[in-house]
């Protein structure tokens, strides 16, 4: 059964949707929500409460309270009143044994007293051990809805808005800012989280013929619409305030993030609820949520009411209630003195009964707590005092307010200040950062006059940041009294809950400061008051009067508590979007691809391994090495770090950046560079080539090339030296050919260079062309032959490929991968920094003491490396060599000194170019003495005794490089 | 039901009123043999081994905020010890230990669970370096081991293998990692220490220390002038600011760190899982929340601002190691201050006052050594300057001498 229009704005009744709950199936319509379509058919009962499984119902039909999450389809923690159904949904209540209806759990109730604040530091850890089992029964017991393992991520996406103006809320105060900052000439955007325009203008009363509301809206949305300045979100969430008015908008399966020059927040206030014994059954709804229920779905909430108000809000509701049919039976003021004449005169004169001074003591149940059947009115006789004398009065709802509290989660994000005026109950939010305006009730502005007119006020104050010539408005001032000062009504017998969603009652929050608990936060953190799904929007405030009140303080010094993105729960969905995981290819994947390469990551990139089947890893990485070692073979080297420098100071910077000497290096040639960072770490090392007396290109490890790139910056922006610096990592393709037969290969494809050992050296730079492709050649020899790095630009990396791999046919080139790469350089002794050093690692232990210049003044690092070179050195990186067929060290093992670790293995593999397994480890200064041995811990307690010999493995004389 | 909710339930309006976890506020002395600065989880636990071991309960905690409402209040809760170096492990282990006996040496529930932690490798170089972790805590006795994927997925069925295209290859198995009631362990020393006779003094700030002929000899704080013997420093996230106050510099930068929740669900993950590479933590909760932690702002702040950036990549990096949290709610993000060392270990003993101790740069790695921290900073003190063996590797002076306990390794996303 349904009101008559024009009760119903939002649904249309020609439009059914019908859905199971708990496998029954119920009928909506369009424009519905679950909460709502569900209380049409008189099913209140949607959750269980987490610690009592209490039944609980809607509270506020707003999503604000946490009473009405459901599990919907796989789906766990969904808001009834916030989420509409779709056709043919399944929707479960959640935390419950056995049914919603008959929750066994529900026993958990009759517990309550063994079950006091903190119960859980108290108990179940003793004797020492009993905990442990203890524990999985309790964590079976925690948790809410149930989450979908098997649940596949669907598209979400992400947008970027820039406005002069966001206003988030689009009741009174929203429309009538956005109005006057669109008016004159502002791009604005109102964001609302409800389906329509209006606010509270499209469900409170705020007059006593019911006019001026319907009213108001029809004009100010007609304005709002027709505006060609502003742009309406609706359904839509501004979750969070980020630093300067960074603002993300939740809506569909998107996420706006807008930045906003202003933000005036709008965003209204929390009807409060008042606590008594029993306060939580179903039946049992704040006012504004009746009136929703009413004129937004057109659900006849009841049919004999009862009112609980410390305002005169509530005469409005029964005036609502009234004109709807439902009986009202009484209304409870627990103000002495009572409300306005006119509004107390117009509810006298329809024969609905007002009890002043008075509160609702107990609110009596049906069976199993299911609804409310009566409730128990008592007069107040002080402060959270009454009478004994009871007076029963029958009704199925009840309708509270005690007042509102300022929806203030963004403004507080923003580090504004609430503060509570302990005489009036009102708020006031202060300290807002420059930018960020507030109106309407959330300003504590409650009169819709005064909140249209806040409204216009604070959109002139944000016109007058954006430059506009507008008149300033006063502040507006507001007397209207909204809230009760104590609304607390603790009963012997308990139940009597300040927070819904915790089941905290006024006893645990009075406790808790009785054992010392006194902060604010430490209350929240010991009862956990507050951490919930609803935030604390109803709990904080009757919180924060208790814990003033036991501890002799005020509220203003209490404080209450702190607000933390994000406004509402959102879905990590949002927050992630289209999940960008990007994954980089050389110019040349495909090839390798085509050849059979095995790839593997490295970083972002994917390089190849080697090429054959990974079950023949071994076989294949020999047989490549074998190759390179008689023959020809080429490695794609592309993703090799590359940043250019150019400029007058290229080589001071260079000079003060790396270990080296680079200011006298001629152009043409090539020289190792090594980086170390502050402490005298080695970080990073590659090849500077010199192209011109102005200008360098160094190259860089894979892993490392960003961090020296921001490195580079970073000390520049502090040097201010003449220079350019540019990560072209990406802007150039790679590859090396080495083997005896590479200079054959290249002489084929390379027409403009000198290819002799003279004309063209090891360690030179050149340019020219290469298959007519305009390249930098450099004579490096990292796999210990002869052999050329051939950079060129990305887009011909895959042409030099084929162009290579043509020339090298008739002598039998072969590609080769990373995995083979480092056999090659290990059995030279060539370090891979990161691999084969560590966060410790200076020159000295490392041998590259040739590669620091000493006698210049300065390079990043130089003055730790001096420090700690002339220090007594406690570890070595050696050379070591274990006969073939001896257990194999991994990476990663440890060097033993008798019972110490005296240090680890960091490459290891066995050489077929040598024989015998070879590896470098860092082993103490009693252990690194060519010929002497000593013992690695190898996989299964296997210890091995690796004995320590020069480096390198292979070609002690460099004589094959420098062909 | 235990017996002790039992006789609890039956005696009385709230059994525990009789013996309240802390007593009631009350004025400063005049002098005190120990002034601690800062009531987090460091500073009540030294006060509480002070006053357990040493007898000395002269002692003041002065708390600029609320007991443990700092960095004890904000951290993740991760208990573990499976380090790189020999004196990280051997520190770490210590604590571990120690971890497991408190809530009944306490007579509070810490709700100690220990869970396993599994740190996931995406790349050779990680396996290398989580093998040496491995071996270096067998070394040492800890239960860690280098897994591979098949197990990890026995272990962690739920686990995407190819998180943002990047293979799990390996994970680094530490039975011993474990999580705790963090604010318990604060609340739960505190207790003790009281208790015993220590003094907590809450919202009160320490403005200024007194030091004479290099000595220290008192502090100013927002509530008066206090004389002490001897003072030490344990404030997370304002060490280097309070170290100013003691005019010397310490060697510290701090960036903020943040964290987030999400709404309680059914228990479905054991695990603490971290990615070494996504730079992801995930962690179900006693309650059933999922909290997500990952690495530090990229920018030093003193500010404990949420920010939208951290979000949007952390929670992408989550969904990517377990799609279908994408139908999960986030609840709430937070932020801690965290003062980093350039080794990533912490600054433990003297300090260039006399008498003036440090108990700083702790980074993101604080929680886990509160026990261990808090019994060899009290011997520490007690005995005059006499530094423990244990600690004596985390000494100020290392970064001069070029001694560095290095864990960057094994600190990253993992904390």
């Amino acid at each position: 059964m349904r009101l008559a229009a024009p009760m119903g704005l939002l649904i249309n009744r020609n439009q059914h949707v019908t859905f199971k709950f708990e496998g029954k199936q119920y009928d909506g319509y369009h424009g519905d929500n679950i909460a709502s379509a569900l209380l049409a058919n008189q099913q209140w009962l949607m959750s269980r409460s987490f610690k009592y499984h209490r039944p609980r119902a809607p509270l506020t039909m707003a999503g604000h309270d946490a009473n009405t999450l459901i599990q919907l389809g796989g789906e766990p923690n969904v808001l009834a009143d916030r989420v509409a159904p779709s056709q043919g949904d399944i929707i479960e209540g959640q935390n419950y044994s056995g049914s919603l209806e008959n929750d066994r759990d529900s026993i958990l109730g009759y517990f309550g007293r063994f079950m006091p604040v903190g119960f859980y530091y108290r108990a179940f850890f003793k004797p020492y051990g009993v905990w442990e089992k203890w524990e999985s029964v309790i964590r079976k017991k925690a948790g809410l809805g149930k989450l979908d393992l098997n649940f596949e991520p669907e598209y979400y996406d992400k947008v970027y808005l820039f406005k002069d103006v966001v206003v988030v809320g689009a009741g009174p105060a929203g429309l009538s800012a956005a109005l006057t900052a669109a008016d004159a000439g502002a791009s604005v955007q109102i964001v609302d989280e409800h389906p329509i325009l209006g606010g509270s203008l499209s469900y409170h009363r705020f007059d006593l013929e019911g006019k001026i509301a319907d009213q108001t809206r029809s004009d100010l949305v007609a304005k709002v619409e027709a505006h060609p300045n502003i742009e309406v979100t609706l359904n839509a969430t501004c979750n969070a305030w980020f630093a300067d008015n960074y603002l993300p908008v939740i809506q569909g399966k998107r996420m706006y993030k807008v930045r906003a020059k202003e933000c005036i927040v709008a965003s209204g206030a929390f009807e409060q609820h008042v606590v008594f014994r029993n306060n939580d059954l179903p039946g049992i709804v704040v006012c504004s949520a009746v009136s929703r229920l009413m004129k937004l779905y057109a659900v006849k909430p009841g049919r004999r009411a009862v009112l609980l108000t410390g305002n005169d809000d509530a005469y409005f509701t029964a005036l609502d209630l009234y004109e709807q049919g439902v009986e009202v039976a009484a209304i409870v003021d627990m103000r002495a003195q009572g409300g306005a004449q006119s509004v107390t005169a117009a509810v006298q004169n329809l024969g609905i009964k007002i009890t002043l001074g008075s509160t609702v003591y107990e609110a009596l149940a049906t069976k199993g707590n299911k609804h409310i059947r009566g409730v128990d009115v008592r007069a107040i006789s002080g402060q959270g005092e009454v009478d004994a004398q009871s007076n029963l009065i029958d009704c199925d709802l009840l309708c509270v307010s005690s007042g509102f509290m300022p929806s203030y989660s963004l403004l507080c994000q923003a580090g504004g200040q609430l503060s509570y005026d302990d005489e009036t109950a009102a708020f006031n939010l202060s300290n807002l950062p420059a930018h960020l305006h507030i109106a309407g009730s959330v300003n504590g502005i409650h009169s819709l006059t005064a909140v249209i007119r806040d409204g216009e006020r604070s959109a002139v104050d944000a016109l007058q940041n954006l430059g506009h010539d507008v008149a300033s408005i006063e502040p507006i001032e507001c007397d209207k009294q909204t809230n009760f000062d104590w609304p607390i009504f603790k009963h012997p017998k308990g139940k009597d809950f300040v927070d819904f969603d915790e089941d905290l009652q006024v006893k645990d929050i009075i406790n808790a400061t009785r054992i010392g608990y006194r902060d604010i936060q430490l209350v929240k953190r010991f009862s956990t008051l507050g951490m919930g799904p609803s935030q604390g929007r109803h709990s904080a405030l009757p919180a924060a009067r208790l814990v003033a009140k036991s501890t002799q303080r005020t509220v203003s010094q209490t404080g209450v508590t702190t607000a933390r993105p994000p406004y509402a729960p959102e879905k990590l969905a949002h927050i992630a979007g289209r999940i960008f995981d990007p994954v980089r290819r050389t110019a040349m994947h495909d090839r390798h691809i085509e050849m059979g390469a095995k790839m593997m990551p490295a970083g972002n990139w994917q390089r190849p391994a080697f090429y054959g089947k990974p079950e023949d890893r071994d076989k294949c990485i020999w047989a490549e090495s074998e190759h390179v070692r008689n023959k020809v073979g080429v490695i794609d080297v592309s993703t090799l770090g590359g940043i250019e420098l150019r400029g007058p100071d290229a080589a001071e910077f260079m000079n003060r950046m790396y270990t080296f000497a680079f200011l006298k290096q001629p152009v043409g040639k090539t020289r190792y560079a090594v980086l170390t960072n502050e402490h005298g770490v080695v970080v990073d090392d590659g090849v500077a080539c010199r192209i011109a007396d102005d200008h360098f290109y160094v190259t860089a490890t894979t892993g490392g090339v960003g961090g020296v790139y921001s490195d580079m910056l970073k000390w520049n922006a502090q040097w201010r030296l003449d220079v350019d610096i540019a990560n072209v990592t990406a802007a150039f393709s790679a590859i090396n050919l080495a083997g005896p037969d590479s200079r054959k290969v290249l002489e084929k494809i390379a027409s403009d260079v000198d290819l002799s050992a003279e004309g063209f050296p090891h360690l030179a730079y050149r340019e020219g062309s290469v298959a007519g492709i305009p390249a930098r050649l450099l004579r490096v020899g990292f796999v210990g032959e002869l052999g050329y790095e051939i950079h060129v630009p990305t887009s011909y990396g895959e042409a030099l490929w084929d162009a290579v791999i043509e020339a090298g046919k008739e002598h039998d080139i072969k590609p080769f991968g990373v995995e083979t790469q480092r056999l090659l350089r290990l059995e030279k002794g060539h370090i891979i920094v990161s691999q084969d050093t560590d966060s410790m690692s200076h020159p000295g232990e490392l041998d590259l003491g040739w590669a620091i210049a000493r006698k210049k003044p300065f390079y990043v690092g130089g003055r730790s490396v001096d420090i700690v070179m002339a220090r007594k050195q406690t570890r070595k990186l050696v050379g070591f060599t274990l006969p073939k067929g001896s257990a194999k060290p991994e990476e990663g093992h440890l060097v033993l000194s008798g019972d110490d670790i005296s240090g680890n293995i960091t490459s290891c593999e066995y050489s077929p170019t040598v024989d015998s397994i070879v590896g470098l480890a860092f082993v103490s200064i009693d252990q690194c003495e060519v010929g002497s041995k000593f013992e690695v811990r190898t996989d299964n307690n296997v210890m091995v005794n690796a004995r320590v010999v020069k480096l390198p493995f292979y070609d002690a004389d460099g004589k094959r490089q420098e062909l | 039901m235990p017996f002790s909710l039992l006789k609890y339930g039956l005696s009385g309006d709230y059994p525990f009123e009789k013996h309240p976890d802390l007593p009631q506020p009350t004025k400063l002395k005049k002098h005190y043999d120990v002034v601690i600065i800062g009531g987090g989880g460091h500073g009540v636990a030294i006060a509480y081994y002070l006053a357990k071991y040493h007898g000395i309960t002269n002692v003041a905690i002065l708390e600029k905020g609320y007991l443990g409402g700092g960095n004890t209040a904000r951290n993740t809760a991760v208990i573990r010890s499976n380090y790189l170096t020999s004196e990280g492990v051997k520190f770490y282990s210590e604590s571990v230990k120690m971890f497991k006996k408190l809530s009944n040496e306490f007579d509070f529930n810490i709700m100690y669970s220990q869970r396993g932690q599994l740190t996931l490798a995406h790349t050779d170089a990680a396996i290398r370096g989580f093998r040496q972790r491995a071996e270096v805590n067998k070394h040492f006795g800890g239960r860690t081991e280098l897994i591979g994927a098949k197990e990890i997925k026995e272990l962690v069925p739920t686990l995407n293998m190819n998180p943002g295209h990047l293979p799990v290859l390996a994970g680094l198995w530490h039975m011993d990692g474990a999580t705790a009631r963090h604010d318990a362990v604060a609340w739960g020393y505190a207790k003790g220490a009281t208790q015993r006779g220590v003094e907590l003094h809450q919202l009160t700030e320490v403005t200024g220390i007194n030091i004479v002929n290099g000595k220290v000899t008192g502090v100013e704080t927002s509530k008066g002038t206090v004389e002490c013997g001897s003072a030490v420093q344990a404030v997370a996230g304002h060490s280097s600011l309070l170290a100013a106050k003691a005019g010397f510099r310490l060697p510290i930068t701090t960036y903020p760190l943040q964290a987030m929740v999400t709404q309680p669900v059914k228990p479905f993950l054991d695990q603490m899982v971290s990615s070494s590479a996504l730079h992801c933590y995930v962690q179900q909760t006693g309650r059933g929340e999922i909290v997500f932690g990952g690495g530090s702002d990229p920018y030093p702040l003193y500010n404990t601002r949420s920010t939208l950036e951290l979000k949007e990549s952390l929670l992408a990096s989550a969904i990517e190691m377990f799609p279908f949290m994408a139908n999960l709610r986030m609840l709430r993000q937070w932020a801690g201050i965290t003062d980093m060392t350039a080794d990533y270990s912490p600054i433990m003993g003297l300090s260039p006052v006399e008498n003036y101790y440090l108990d700083a740069g702790w980074g993101t790695w604080g929680f886990k050594a509160t026990p261990i921290c808090g019994k060899t900073m009290a011997e520490l003190i007690a005995s005059g300057g006499k530094v423990p063996e244990l600690i004596a590797p985390f000494a100020m002076d290392r970064f001069d001498e070029f001694r560095q306990v290095n864990e960057m390794g094994a600190t990253a996303a993992s904390h």
